[in-house]
């Protein structure tokens, strides 16, 4: 039933300029780049780092490289998951057996799509200012069709998010071993509960939940769910930056308390 | 009273230019007040299409300064003291005169949609609902059919080529709209928005949502749920699995 042009497209005003808009519609695609890119630069470089992202002492794992699942891991840095995968060429690290689940949940996800294809992209880099190519064909065909395995990747999240907040709850451990509360734990609690906060408001975990139902009245718990995960919804923009500043923040910090560089500051044991 | 310098797109499909105006403006008026003096004073052939001034009947859908808006909905106060308002017609549309256009896309996009079809066996007046399984359809229903979602949507804004394939956000509401309804009997509408109007197309960019009037969530509550919703019968393994193990039957009676 699609519409077949019965007559040439007729002519629309002929406005000579691309966009009229005179506000400053560029800085936020600009800002978005330079945010985005910024923490491209910070995975790829940590990614090959392959050192400090364990202390012993407090049992503090630095996040880009949770879990450690391979023979090459630091001691003590592999916890429940054990370590399936042998010892690791030299050029590679454990971070990048793992950095393909929580990266493909981002990059499939609706609100990074938003960005970059606004700010990368250029499709469109603001509404009515005109999209920078040629041709569009959006997600209908491969490769953006793939776009549609986000479900997937939800998945996995979920159980990346049960990871983290097992890795905050070991980091409450003291000098002399038992309990102990150090900044490092803080910002591994932090970063957990933003990263739930990001997880659980998906649009996919949304319309999972109860957003796919038709009649709520015959579910009400999975209406109280879908309810709740709305609420998320909502902020998902806001929690997909606060979790992936606190997931630079959280790895940056076990870094350098690791390296040396700082000393954690301990506020119990 | 103050005097504005205001540029409007004067012209017809064989073309046209911005023209320059300079007018009287008074507190509290809307873009739509000036057109009409304009009209008054020094363009008495200048044309545009407005019925209720109350941001209600979606007719006066234009461009104020690049930005897709409704002229009676557009308030004088917005702008700067000494700032040019440049007025143009909607961009996507094939113009008639001057901020006039032709919509008649929509209104055929919107014929193609497959009307509301309740269960064979209910006869009007015996239709029941609960409020909570019809909330999200009245969302939808809101749409004053302004269509300047469908104008800044870059599918067909940018890419005339387009047209034929997308129906556009405004009948991705109507599609969810429907799709969502505890009384609707049809069970192809994913199916006939992935394949039919297009839904792919749509990268989730979200201008549709900037610029409604009305405020509809469009992308988050009715573009992406859909999506969902086509994931949830062609790509999920979890359904998928669910579909070999259960009968579907049984799956579908779940709704
Ligand atoms: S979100 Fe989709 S439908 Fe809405 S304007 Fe963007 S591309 Fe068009
Ligand atoms: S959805 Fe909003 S922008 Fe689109 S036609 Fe309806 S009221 Fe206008
Ligand atoms: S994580 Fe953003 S939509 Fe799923
Ligand atoms: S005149 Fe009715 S919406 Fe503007």
């Amino acid at each position: 039933m699609t519409t077949t042009a019965t007559t040439p497209p007729r002519p629309r005003a002929a406005i000579a300029e691309r966009t009229l808009r005179t506000d400053r519609w560029w800085l936020a695609p600009l800002l978005t780049f330079l945010g985005l890119a910024g923490f491209l630069v910070y995975a790829t470089v940590r990614i090959f780092v392959n050192d400090n992202y364990w202390v012993e002492e407090f049992h503090y794992l630095a996040p880009f490289y949770s879990p450690c699942l391979s023979e090459s891991c630091a001691p003590g840095s592999s916890h429940f998951l054990g370590q399936p995968f042998p010892q690791l060429p030299s050029w590679m690290s454990p971070a990048m057996l793992v950095l393909a689940l929580p990266g493909g949940f981002r990059a499939t996800c609706y609100y990074y799509r938003k960005s970059y294809y606004r700010s990368f992209w250029l499709s469109p880099p603001a509404c009515a200012v005109p999209d920078g190519h040629k041709k569009y064909t959006g997600e209908t065909r491969f490769p953006l069709l793939i776009q549609n395995v986000h479900r997937y990747f939800f998945y996995a999240a979920v159980l990346v998010g049960l990871v983290l907040t097992y890795d905050a709850v070991i980091s409450f451990h003291g000098k002399e071993g038992g309990f102990g509360i150090g900044l490092g734990s803080l910002i591994l609690v932090v970063n957990a509960v933003l990263i739930w906060g990001y997880t659980l408001g998906c649009h996919s975990c949304r319309n999972i939940v109860g957003g796919r139902l038709t009649h709520f009245s015959k579910h009400p718990i999975r209406y109280w769910m879908w309810t709740q995960v709305g609420k998320l919804n909502k902020r998902h923009q806001l929690f997909a930056w606060l979790s992936m500043f606190s997931v630079v923040i959280a790895d940056a910090y076990v870094w350098m308390v690791a390296s040396g560089a700082i000393n954690d500051l301990r506020i119990f044991n | 009273m103050t005097t504005r310098h205001f540029r409007v797109w004067r012209g017809d499909d064989q073309g046209g230019a911005l023209t320059d105006y300079d007018v009287e403006v008074n507190e509290g008026e809307v873009v739509l007040d000036i057109v009409h003096r304009l009209q008054a004073t020094q363009a008495p052939d200048l044309a545009v299409r407005w019925n209720c001034k109350a941001g209600k009947c979606g007719s006066c859908s234009a461009e104020i300064n690049g930005k897709p808006g409704l002229l009676c909905m557009t308030r004088m106060n917005t702008f700067g003291p000494d700032e040019t308002v440049t007025v143009t017609p909607v961009r996507t549309f094939p113009v008639m005169r001057d901020l006039v256009t032709d919509v008649s896309f929509n209104y055929e996009k919107a014929r193609e949609i497959p009307a509301f079809a309740p269960p064979a066996d209910l006869k009007p007046g015996e239709y029941r609902m609960q409020q909570v399984d019809v909330e999200r359809s009245q969302e939808f229903r809101k749409c004053i059919e302004c269509f300047l979602c469908q104008n800044t949507c870059h599918v067909i804004r940018d890419h005339e080529e387009n047209k034929a394939a997308f129906a556009g956000p405004r009948f991705f509401i109507r599609a969810a709209e429907l799709d969502m309804h505890p009384l609707d009997a049809r069970d192809d509408r994913k199916e006939f928005a992935q394949e039919e109007q297009g839904l792919g197309f749509c990268n989730i960019t979200k201008c549709c949502t900037e610029v409604c009037p009305e405020h509809i969530k469009i992308t988050d509550n009715a573009i992406i749920p859909m999506k969902e919703r086509v994931v949830d019968r062609k790509y999920d393994p979890l359904t998928w699995l669910g579909r070999k193990i259960f009968r579907r039957d049984q799956l579908e009676s779940q709704k």
